[in-house]
């Protein structure tokens, strides 16, 4: 009880918090090139990522849909990573973020303020809820 | 019956005191009764039923018929009306097929309630799209209850079967089954109960309700997964065919066609989860040597001093009826903290409770909510529990104050 409270103390914190309640990118981006949905049909959160290609490079993304606060804050922080990022790049990260969360591989600095979700490794039961935007945005860049 | 003794029967509540465990309704714990029920199965009586030609046989075939006529008592049905099924949901969906594929047509209306679990929704909407036959629902009340002013309206004569949950798995409504299946059956419907909640936590007397069918869970009810019941009433197990067909359910087979067995057997396909079954028995016998009626009351004690200690919490929201006609179900959230990270600091707390839309979707669309934590409660459960519940939500409702 003591080791898994400190897992959540340090999951739930003032960055995911921040993130919940106002997400980065949230909403319709209306010039969108390509767009995939993802649902978790025990939860019931869904997400829907939109993004704008130029060329190779994700010129926009924004993200709209309702989850808990690991889904979205997963969701926010990833729109903020992979925004200008290259194509190959993003993918790039998507793997080294669920090698982290669903593997528990040790954390990449390229994750930047995603690092903060790391503790979700050791909550089975949530890893869902944080690679939800993630296989969405995969989708998305297929 | 002392109720705080009790837990010892209980091994994984008597070993594990640091859980306080309050999701009966997805699932309950098991007495030990049960445990070396199956144990005693396998190690005593192991060999198929219905085949006897030796006397082990015919032993394991008393032992799961003595689980059904265990069944039937405990619902008030022969035992010749109980059936055995893997749960709740295998029995709406022989409902559905064998009764409603083979009578339901294009123009025909199947009522439900907005408060079913899926198990009593999606089995009538892949026989509707069989049939052409359409699927409408009761609606609720704000405060959770059925609205029964619609009733009259809604059964027309198109209406050939009212579907409905006879306690809420989300709200703990347990709705006036004997009252609808008197107007169904004037209006020329058949009645289907959907039992997967209120046989583990209140009496239940099939014929009182006036049920044509009613399905049980036996892992709801202090049994092993693996084995529920569908209870059908005999006059209307009779004129049905089959749902799956094979062994043990014939009565004469040819290369081309074959006959079948009366029911139950009929609807008894294959061989049987014989321990389970037995082991379910053991559960049903458990429970009406307690009482049922001990049961409900306890689940209402807990409710009641629950509901009064909930409201010390701030910022937290309780669901559904407030009245005497809800079992010890409850579903809450935490201000603007999501049901799931909720679930997950209780759990850091040692409170096992459930998140989700718990297979009620349209009901929790109703309530527009994407989800709710639910806590539920079942014979182990202590006063003592529920002040640690109460406690643990005040301890994060502290903790994480900026997140409301």
């Amino acid at each position: 009880m003591g080791e898994s409270m400190s897992v959540l103390d340090e999951l739930y914190r003032e960055i995911i918090l921040k993130h919940y309640q106002s997400p980065k990118n949230f909403g319709v981006l209306p010039q969108a090139t390509k767009v995939a949905g993802g649902m978790n049909p025990s939860c019931g959160d869904q997400v829907e990522v939109m993004v704008r290609l130029e060329g190779d490079t994700i010129a926009d993304i924004r993200f709209q849909g309702q989850g808990c606060a690991i889904s979205t804050a997963s969701a926010s922080m990833m729109t903020e990573l992979v925004k200008g990022k290259k194509v190959a790049e993003a993918l790039e990260l998507s793997k080294k973020f669920q090698a982290m969360v669903v593997e528990g591989a040790p954390p990449d600095p390229a994750l930047g303020d995603l690092l903060a979700l790391q503790g979700v490794a050791k909550l089975p039961a949530r890893v869902k809820c944080a690679t939800l935007a993630w296989h969405a945005l995969e989708e998305a860049l297929r | 019956m002392d109720f705080t003794t009790l837990r010892e029967d209980f091994p994984l509540i008597a070993g594990r005191p640091d859980l306080v465990y309050l999701d009966s309704a997805a699932t309950s714990q098991k007495p030990k009764r049960v445990l070396e029920a199956l144990d005693r199965y396998y190690k005593e009586l192991n060999a198929n039923v219905h085949r006897g030609a030796y006397r082990l046989s015919v032993a394991a075939t008393e032992a799961y018929e003595e689980a059904r006529r265990r069944l039937a008592r405990f619902l008030n049905a022969e035992e010749r009306e109980i059936i055995f099924v893997r749960n709740t949901t295998e029995a709406m969906n022989l409902v559905a097929y064998a009764w409603g594929l083979r009578n339901l047509k294009e123009g025909d209306e199947i009522l439900v309630t907005e408060m079913e679990h899926h198990a009593g929704l999606v089995p009538w909407h892949l026989v509707a799209g069989l049939t052409g036959a359409k699927v409408k629902a009761i609606p609720l009340t704000e405060e959770g209850r059925l609205d029964l002013s619609a009733l009259d309206a809604l059964l027309t004569d198109r209406v050939k079967v009212v579907s409905l949950v006879h306690m809420s798995n989300v709200l703990g409504t347990i709705n006036p089954v004997a009252e609808i299946a008197r107007r169904a059956k004037a209006a020329g419907a058949l009645v289907v109960v959907d039992g997967a909640q209120s046989a583990p936590h209140l009496p239940v007397d099939v014929k009182a309700l006036g049920a044509d069918f009613f399905a049980l869970s036996g892992h709801k009810m202090l049994g092993p997964t693996g084995a529920g019941v569908l209870f059908g009433r005999y006059e209307v197990l009779e004129g049905m065919m089959p749902f799956l067909g094979g062994g043990e359910m014939i009565r004469e087979v040819h290369v081309d066609r074959s006959t079948y067995a009366p029911p139950p057997q009929r609807f008894e396909a294959g061989t049987p989860p014989i321990a389970e079954a037995i082991a379910l028995g053991e559960a049903a016998q458990y429970l009406m040597e307690i009482g049922m009626e001990r049961v409900f009351a306890h689940d209402r004690a807990l409710l009641d001093y629950a509901l009064k200690r909930l409201a010390e919490v701030p910022d937290l929201k309780v669901y559904g009826p407030m009245g005497p006609d809800r079992g010890g179900v409850i579903p809450f959230t935490l201000g603007r903290l999501h049901a799931h990270d909720l679930a997950t600091l209780l759990d850091g707390e040692g409170i096992a409770v459930r998140a989700g839309h718990h297979c009620a979707q349209p009901l929790h669309r109703k309530l527009g909510l994407a989800a709710t934590a639910r806590a539920s409660f079942y014979l182990y459960n202590t006063f003592e529990e529920v002040d640690r519940f109460v406690e643990a939500l005040l301890r994060i409702h502290t903790r994480y104050r900026a997140w409301l």
